[in-house]
């Protein structure tokens, strides 16, 4: 291997990697499940649009909801059988919220929907592989799940650089580590795939230097990629190096602008995992329906890399795993720094979960009593996004939004670093957060506010309109009227207005009633309306 | 004498380049009643006393209402209503109403007989129906304003508290450190 020049990025921590024990035993495809659970609620609050009803018989591969957005690619049966329901169950989210999700009870055939793979993915247009990659339902692996055939879509700007993202820098998470050790074959041809799709100059796949097998692993099947442009790079094993715009500025030295995309500097940057079920798609057929798993911890008896089909429970994981130990404290889906606490064990595996941490007692940091911040900067100096986070903890705390946003919350990774270096442990990402989700909260406020303004304002035009309509009507009418009255019927009215004004002295003291009187008023509102109708 | 020519001169001539830059240069601003306008919830509930928020945001801006009687803005909206017309926050006008968590309005379909009444008061155009037939509200498009509530003759027509889902939860703060 070549001696590749690696830039800096700021801020970041070398941390313990605790990823021995997930990596002594090989990776090993899970049992499919009885029950297999597939929520609908996708990336950034959409929901998937489900294709199946209760009843339907499923097969493995078929598409049981999605539709043609393309921020929201299809979700896919991990296994033949028959949907048991559509219905509200606890979701893998923070919250702990249940929404819909569509509930597969298994039938132990594996039949599965024909796979097309392509023999040859050169002689296809780059469009036509996107499509295909959207209708497999491939999405970010390394966590995000962000749609893959978006990021595929450059539009005009020119990629020089595809970095296939293979330095996992959490702690304890080896699920890339062991995807690379047994199908770096795979990694490879999908890396051929993207680079012929986004016509990169280069490949960059980027492992960390503290994962040797994984890097003798990807040597030794460099040759097959042959022509392709393919290096290793190992990168320092500093968290969180593994994050894409860090990766990008150690392996390019540019950074990616704030609120923009890697694109904008030449650069598309995908996870390993996602490289390998992009070459499964293309060459195979197959749709995202499985993905790879660490279970680990102190908390779990064997831990180990799962092949695990989706819609698998996590309780289901950890009693292949050998169950929990006495010691397992906290169950956390990701890892202890970015990953989010599960109150509960029977949620199902989605296409973002890559790692189950039953952390037993002192692997992570539980929540804990802050003391006052002193300003002493060192959050500042571990930020790897270059952040002041005790201006944004501050401006948070006090409510002061706006300047939170100025003081750029939003580019914010989430990464940990600044809670733990924190002297007064202040939880600052649980606060930023917070402050995210007032943003979000605010702005999707401000959006129906803007829209409701829209209709309330449309509504008004519209009675304007009608009233002006009518008005026009009446004053027609009568027009018409006055001018084609024939002789006849100008001479009955006259003989009608004269008897009217005689009435009063024939009839004596009797007044005739008006309108008002004869009809009291009504209170039955189909009345009200018939008569509206009809005026 | 020469001199006070030319001074008046020079005066009326720069007085003529202001005059006509004035004109030619002028600054489209958004006229403040849009400023209020979009500081306002858009509930058009009609709590404030006007016929909706467009309403009260221009009687605002003529000095005829008081900031302080928008219920549904609540003293967040007060609070923003008072840093952009450089006046002192006051706290909300009770008599107008409470500020209540957003809910929309349900019709309770069997109930109902058709009447339209609803629909005639929904400002936002938010109640599906037709004369005799069952009406339903479309929950996306509803703003709580309530105004649906008092005309059915029937009462079946309810408010319920928009239910929080994953997609719109909010992580919670922090505890407050400990001096």
């Amino acid at each position: 291997m070549s001696v590749f020049k690696l830039w800096n990025f700021p801020g970041g921590l070398a941390l313990p990697g605790h990823k021995e024990a997930s990596t002594r035993l090989a990776l090993r495809a899970a049992r499919v499940p009885e029950r297999l659970v597939f929520p609908l609620l996708q990336r950034d609050g959409r929901n998937a649009t489900p294709l199946v009803a209760p009843g339907d018989r499923v097969l493995k591969g078929q598409a049981i909801a999605g539709g043609e957005d393309p921020l929201n690619p299809p979700l896919h049966a991990s296994t033949s059988g028959r949907v048991r329901a559509i219905e509200a169950l606890p979701l893998p989210h923070p919250s702990g919220l249940a929404d819909l999700c569509i509930v597969i009870e298994a039938d132990g055939k594996e039949a599965a929907v024909e796979f097309e793979g392509i023999a040859d993915y050169r002689d296809c247009a780059p469009e036509d592989l996107r499509r295909r990659i959207h209708e497999a339902g491939i999405v970010g692996l390394g966590g995000a799940a962000f749609p893959t055939a978006a990021k595929l879509a450059p539009g005009r700007r020119r990629i020089e650089t595809l970095i296939l993202n293979g330095a996992e820098c959490e702690p304890y998470i080896t699920c890339d580590d062991s995807l690379l050790r047994h199908r770096a074959a795979e990694v490879l041809r999908g890396a051929a795939i993207l680079r012929h799709m986004l016509q990169a100059e280069q490949v960059l796949i980027a492992v960390e230097n503290d994962m040797p097998e994984a890097i003798a692993s990807l040597e030794r099947a460099l040759p097959e990629a042959r022509g392709e442009n393919v290096a290793v790079v190992r990168v320092p094993a500093i968290y969180p190096a593994g994050g894409e715009k860090q990766l990008i500025r150690a392996l390019t030295g540019r950074e990616v602008p704030a609120g923009g995309l890697p694109a904008d500097v030449g650069a598309v940057c995908l996870n390993v995992g996602t490289a390998a079920a992009v070459s499964r798609a293309i060459v195979q057929g197959e749709p995202l329906i499985s993905r790879i798993v660490t279970v680990t911890g102190r908390g779990v008896r064997r831990p180990r890399n799962l092949d695990v089909r989706l819609g698998t429970s996590i309780a289901d994981l950890v009693a292949q795993c050998g169950g929990y130990t006495d010691e397992a404290e906290r169950l956390i889906l990701g890892g202890p720094m970015m990953g989010l606490s599960l109150p509960r064990d029977d949620l199902p595996i989605t296409k973002s979960a890559n790692c189950i941490l039953v952390a037993g007692r002192g692997e992570t940091v539980g929540p804990r009593q802050a003391l006052p911040c002193i300003r002493c900067g060192a959050c500042a100096d571990a930020c790897p996004a270059a952040l002041l986070p005790q201006q944004i903890y501050w401006y948070g705390r006090s409510e002061q939004l706006d300047r939170a946003l100025d003081y750029r919350l939003f580019d914010c990774i989430e990464c940990g670093c600044c809670d733990l270096v924190c002297p007064s442990r202040i939880p600052l990402v649980q606060q930023f957060r917070a402050a995210k989700g007032q943003a979000a909260a605010r702005q999707r406020e401000r959006e129906q506010a803007e829209h409701a303004r829209q209709r309330f304002e449309a509504r008004q035009a519209r009675q304007a309109r009608e009233q002006r309509e009518r008005a026009d009507a009446a004053r027609r009418k009568k027009e018409s009227l006055g001018k084609a009255a024939a002789p006849e019927i100008r001479e009955a009215i006259e003989r009608a207005k004269l008897k009217r004004m005689e009435r009063p002295s024939t009839t004596g003291s009797r007044t005739a009633p008006t309108g008002s009187e004869l009809q009291p008023e009504t209170t039955d509102p189909m009345n009200t309306y018939s008569s509206r109708q009809w005026r | 004498m020469l001199a006070v020519i030319v001074v008046v001169l020079l005066f009326a001539s720069f007085g003529l380049l202001l005059g006509h830059a004035a004109r030619r240069f002028r600054v489209e601003c958004e006229p403040i009643v849009e400023e209020i306008d979009a500081l306002l919830p858009q509930t058009q509930c009609g709590q404030c006393g006007f016929p909706g928020c467009r309403p009260y945001a221009e009687a605002i801006a003529e000095g005829r209402a008081d900031i302080d009687q928008c219920p549904p803005g609540g003293e967040d909206g007060v609070k923003s209503l008072a840093e952009l017309l450089g006046v002192e926050p006051k706290p909300l006008d009770a008599t107008r109403g409470e500020t209540k968590p957003k809910a929309v309005a349900v019709i309770d379909e069997p109930v109902c007989i058709g009447c339209t009444l609803c629909i005639q008061a929904c400002p936002v155009d938010a109640i599906l129906g037709a004369p005799r037939f069952m009406h339903t509200v479309i929950a996306a498009e509803c703003t709580g304003c309530e105004l649906c509530v008092a005309p059915c003759p029937v009462d079946c027509i309810r408010m319920e508290p928009v239910r929080e889902t994953a997609a719109t939860w909010r992580p919670p703060e922090p505890a407050a450190a400990q001096p």
